[in-house]
């Protein structure tokens, strides 16, 4: 397409700036327990979740980064949530069915979801 | 639209081309399909780095993991380590040495953190062929800026309160040559850049084209509405297959998206941009050569004035800039003249970029701000001398620039201050020299190529220089004499004085100022007979020591010439009148028996 305006220029721009979003810092990090044992208890499916999720509600400020195993197996899957200038915060035994609770509580809202609530660390 | 939560990117630079990043590349992409991941991980291909040594490089965001010297095989253990188990692969991190630990993150890296990238702003983030990348990270903002607000005065107003000066070597300030070429009065203007980069060891440009394409065209376009052109060329040698390509592309879709070509953005600015392919000479990268060969004639110089401003490509006023300064042009707009005037020197604004090489542990690109030190360019940003051997000097400035040494470590990078060294900034070769080099083969080396290169109009350059290299190969062999020197001295000064071009006035600078800071070695070579760095072939010997010799006889089965005789009972010697001093002995001789002199 042919860009005439300073308007079409912008709007390239800020679909190309979703495009590339997931280069850039600062922003939101959702972090998944991507170990053995956090797959085997399904660690894939809540990710999936979690990015389908996150296109539903056009939130683009969000990382979504994987990690390995840190020795909560038991707890798995694990989901931490880092929102710029607060402390991490840990969630186990999270399903599918609980991300758009996560995302819709903590994320947008700031409110972190007690009942899945493990631990959290500055 | 897919959001992809990670973004592999894989260094497409020539360097890591050359390492095998396209096969990286695919077999990335395979790994990812057979794991199911090619929906939520986008692979792109990008620019150069800058580091160069620890290529094929792959930074894996939104991590910004940095993987160094990555290998086909390895993409697999990536795929299922990091991007489908998480796991960061431990043994393609970064280690800056032995003893220290292992370097995660792109920002952590010491090459990085001294670094200010302005020119290199998309270099290894973003995929050049991709327009829309560019414009995410501003892109063509500037452009937008320009002709929808700016006035063309106020365009070279800004420019030159930015103290911009001229990136290829010159040093000449941007703003007032723009100014030069817009007062010219014509019905016809062109913008050029000038991309024949051809000295040994440099590729600033060739990375700037190659990894962020379309920065040179805005920069083009921008330098065209401020002069009044609506026509450019790119003289980009042949030797740069990739960057051609590359900046085929981006001028493609520039048309497309209306950005270059007619109406620009919808206004009355008008601007066609042409690619003109070099064949190599490096007296092409003269302004007025470099127009000839555009034109189809001879790539030869000739006397200025007229200067270019006034009557330049096929006699029009024009405008001739370096990649490097054109890729500065945009960020000086978008965040104004004195922004980049805040960095520098009082007389050098704003970064440089060099290309590192020879005897550094991390030979790359780095852009570092004006006003720093040789000193940290070589052993902060690159990591000090490999095998840690002591510093000798540094060749700023390629084949027209100088040496400078140990006691110029502190000197800082500007204009002024390198100039009154001896040498030049140059469009940017920062190639480093360590005890073992021979300053007086350095100078031939460079000579040697100046001489090739020059184009044979003036007597002096084509003359003069190749006197110069017979004078310096005779010393290399040990038939120099004392008057040779001044003779030398003499020729250099003369040929440097009354060359028609920059090419034969600056060719004598590497005699220059290797005779002024290491005299002593040239005449090591012509008194004494030796060369005291051992690299002169003609001057040293390679000898057997008999006691430490243990007759095993790997020197003589790898002789090529077959001159080291000997057995099981005698020591073995090497026959001087038919060695070919390759060096081969020393260096399979398990006992360390044989020594150079």
């Amino acid at each position: 397409m042919k860009i005439t305006s300073l308007e079409d220029l912008r709007k390239i721009k800020e679909k190309a700036t979703d495009q590339t979003s997931a280069r850039s810092e600062g922003r939101t990090r959702i972090i998944i327990g991507l170990g053995t044992c956090g797959i085997a208890a399904g660690a894939r499916a809540v990710m999936e979740a979690v990015l389908e999720e996150l296109a539903k509600r056009g939130l683009k400020d969000v990382s979504v980064e994987g990690t390995g195993c840190i020795g909560m197996c038991q707890q798995e899957p694990l989901l931490d949530v880092i929102r710029p200038g607060e402390p991490r915060i840990t969630y186990g035994r999270v399903t599918v069915q609980d991300v758009p609770r996560i995302v819709s509580e903590h994320l947008v809202n700031g409110r972190i979801v007690e009942d899945r609530l493990i631990g959290r660390a500055d | 639209m897919p959001t992809y939560r990670s973004h592999v990117l894989v260094c497409g630079g020539t360097g890591c081309v050359a390492g095998g990043s396209q096969a990286v590349q695919s077999r990335m992409k395979e790994e990812l399909a057979k794991k199911g991941l090619e929906k939520e991980i986008l692979v792109v291909q990008t620019g150069c780095h800058g580091m160069c040594e620890l290529g094929p490089i792959v930074v894996v965001y939104p991590e910004g993991t940095f993987y160094t010297r990555v290998q086909p095989e390895d993409a697999k253990t990536i795929v299922e380590e990091h991007l489908y188990k998480g796991r960061v692969v431990e043994k393609l991190l970064y280690r800056p040495s032995e003893k220290l630990e292992s370097v995660k993150h792109y920002n952590e890296l010491p090459f990085y953190s001294k670094q200010h990238r302005i020119a290199l702003r998309n270099c290894g983030y973003i995929n050049p062929d991709n327009i829309e990348e560019y414009i995410a990270r501003d892109g063509y903002q500037a452009l937008a800026k320009v002709l929808l607000e700016m006035t063309p005065d106020d365009v070279i107003n800004e420019i030159k309160k930015s103290g911009l000066r001229g990136r290829g070597g010159g040093g000449f300030p941007t703003g007032m040559k723009w100014e030069f070429c817009k007062k010219s009065v014509s019905d016809k203007k062109y913008t050029i850049c000038n991309a024949d980069e051809g000295d040994p060891g440099a590729f600033m440009d060739r990375s700037i084209l190659e990894g962020d394409p379309h920065s040179v065209l805005e920069g083009m376009a921008i330098g065209a509405y401020a002069m009044g052109a609506d026509e450019g060329y790119i003289y980009c040698r042949a030797e740069y297959p990739l960057a051609i390509k590359r900046l085929k592309t981006a001028i493609a879709q520039a048309e497309s998206y209306g950005l270059l070509g007619k109406n620009i953005l919808g206004t009355n600015f008008s601007f066609e941009l042409h690619i003109k392919e070099g064949a190599g000479a490096f007296v092409c990268g003269e302004e007025t050569a470099l127009m000839a060969s555009i034109e189809g004639e001879r790539g030869m110089p000739r006397p200025r004035p007229p200067f270019p401003a006034n009557k330049g490509l096929w006699g029009k006023p024009s405008n001739i800039n370096n990649v490097e300064t054109w890729a500065n042009v945009n960020p000086i707009i978008l965040n104004g003249g004195a922004w980049y005037a805040s960095m520098g020197t009082e007389k050098s604004k704003g970064t440089k970029v060099f290309a590192l090489t020879g005897k550094v542990k991390n030979t790359g690109l780095v852009e570092v701000p004006m006003g720093i030190t040789i000193r940290e360019i070589i052993f902060d940003l690159g990591g000090g001398i490999i095998n840690d051997k002591k510093f000798k000097a540094a060749q700023i400035g390629g084949p027209s620039g100088g040496c400078l040494t140990e006691a110029h470590l502190d000197t800082p990078v500007d204009y002024e201050s390198l100039t009154a060294a001896g040498a030049i900034m140059g469009s940017g070769g920062l190639v480093i020299m360590d005890e073992d080099t021979c300053m007086v083969d350095v100078a031939k080396f460079f000579l040697e190529f100046t001489q090739r290169e020059s184009c044979g109009k003036c007597v002096p350059c084509r003359e003069g220089t190749k006197q110069m290299l017979l004078t310096l190969e005779r010393i290399t062999r040990g038939e120099g004499t004392m008057e040779d020197l001044d003779k030398l001295e003499e020729l250099a000064v003369m040929v440097k004085e009354s060359s028609l071009c920059g090419l034969g006035q600056t060719a004598p600078n590497p005699v220059l100022t290797t005779l002024r800071y290491f005299r002593h070695e040239y005449e090591a070579h012509i008194r004494d007979r030796k060369c005291p760095a051992k690299a002169c072939s003609a001057l040293i010997q390679y000898l057997v020591t008999p006691d430490l010799c243990r007759k095993c006889g790997l020197c003589a089965k790898n002789c090529p010439v077959k001159c080291i005789s000997g057995d099981r009972q005698t020591p073995y010697v090497i026959d001087q009148s038919r060695c070919i001093k390759c060096g081969t002995c020393l260096e399979v001789c398990p006992f360390k028996a044989i020594r150079k002199e």
